[in-house]
């Protein structure tokens, strides 16, 4: 790494104001104001729009084994969602993935 | 009678937070053990860990350090990264808008994935909550997390390589955002923007930092509401 120290904090500075600005965006800036109806229920699907697609790649395509699909991961993907939903319980449904995960990982001989 | 149900939410807050425990910890040692093997002293990876407190931004901004990017670029990099927050941002008005300014700054700063969706589920179930009850819940889960992600990244810094790498932890990550939003699933409408969202951004995949992200999550949202009307449309 090449920067100086003034370089690094200036970096940390100006990450730290822009990160604070795109989250105090609308809720700073809206605030009581009303807003167009279809824009609030574009916003109904904020989560649900951008978790899956977020984890999408880390499930199918982990770095961890170079970009390879590994059903170890699917599997424990795929057990984590079905009992989060029917539990309704985020806590279960970490659980059962992290269960179904290792459970994999050691079968297979990665553990 | 209103300051125990307000303190009622944020016990309850910092209850449904704790889960991600599980998943902070290791991240936020990984964060501390990758910075200062990037070459960042201790006080600036705590510096980015409580300045910046957005986890996949952080690595994204070391990644790029470490090639020697240009200032620039890291900058450009790094915050699109949290451009998703934009959206949370503007997904919380309705339920936090009538909130004071203080504490719309307050939460704006501790809106991540973990709080903004945990807190945003509890909204959506209990639409009669109070705007302070709403506030003292998303500064309940924060709690469970904030403080922990930083003494963790310290820790990390700390210890360095001592943590293997065959543990796999991060893969807890996408367990725990999973078992997130499987919940909210509540309709063929949530289903189809979750497909969507997955669909677009593996296709868009190589586009840089998240802009592929971006791009997915508004298919997605308009794909929810197409769908939502469609139903509608039908069930009228």
């Amino acid at each position: 790494m090449n920067y100086s120290t003034g370089e690094i904090w200036l970096i940390i500075a100006i990450m730290a104001v822009g990160t604070f600005a795109i989250r105090f965006s609308f809720l700073g800036l809206i605030g009581n104001r009303p807003m167009p109806p279809l824009v609030l229920r574009l916003l109904r699907y904020t989560p649900v729009a951008v978790l899956p697609g977020m984890v999408a790649p880390l499930v199918l395509w982990p770095a961890a084994t170079g970009g390879q699909l590994d059903m170890v991961r699917i599997l424990s993907a795929v057990a984590a969602m079905i009992v989060a939903y029917r539990s309704k319980k985020v806590v279960w449904g970490m659980a059962a993935g992290a269960i179904v995960f290792y459970a994999g990982l050691w079968a297979t001989g990665q553990l | 009678m209103t300051s125990a149900t307000t303190k009622s939410a944020f016990w309850n807050g910092l209850r449904d937070g704790l889960p991600f425990i599980f998943v902070v910890v290791p991240f936020a040692t990984l964060f501390g053990v990758v910075a200062l093997d990037a070459g960042l002293t201790l006080a600036q990876t705590i510096g980015f860990t409580v300045l910046v407190i957005a986890g996949a931004a952080q690595f994204a901004a070391v990644q790029l350090m470490l090639d020697n990017a240009a200032i620039g670029f890291v900058l450009l990099a790094a915050l699109a990264v949290n451009l998703r927050m934009a959206m949370y941002s503007a997904a919380l008005v309705p339920y936090l808008g009538s909130a004071p300014i203080w504490q719309r700054a307050l939460i704006s700063y501790l809106n991540f994935d973990q709080s903004y969706v945990t807190s945003i589920a509890k909204y959506e179930a209990e639409p009669d909550m109070s705007v302070p009850n709403r506030v003292s819940y998303f500064l309940g889960v924060s709690t469970a997390i904030a403080p922990l992600w930083v003494v963790a990244t310290i820790v990390g810094a700390l210890i360095g390589k001592a943590i293997p790498d065959a543990l796999a932890l991060d893969f807890i990550l996408p367990i725990a955002f999973l078992s997130l939003v499987a919940p909210m699933l509540r309709s063929v409408a949530h289903v189809a923007a979750a497909m969507v969202s997955v669909i677009v951004s593996l296709l868009l995949i190589s586009l840089p930092s998240g802009s592929g992200l971006l791009v997915a999550a508004f298919c997605a949202m308009v794909a929810g509401v197409v769908v939502e009307t469609w139903m509608e449309g039908r069930s009228a």
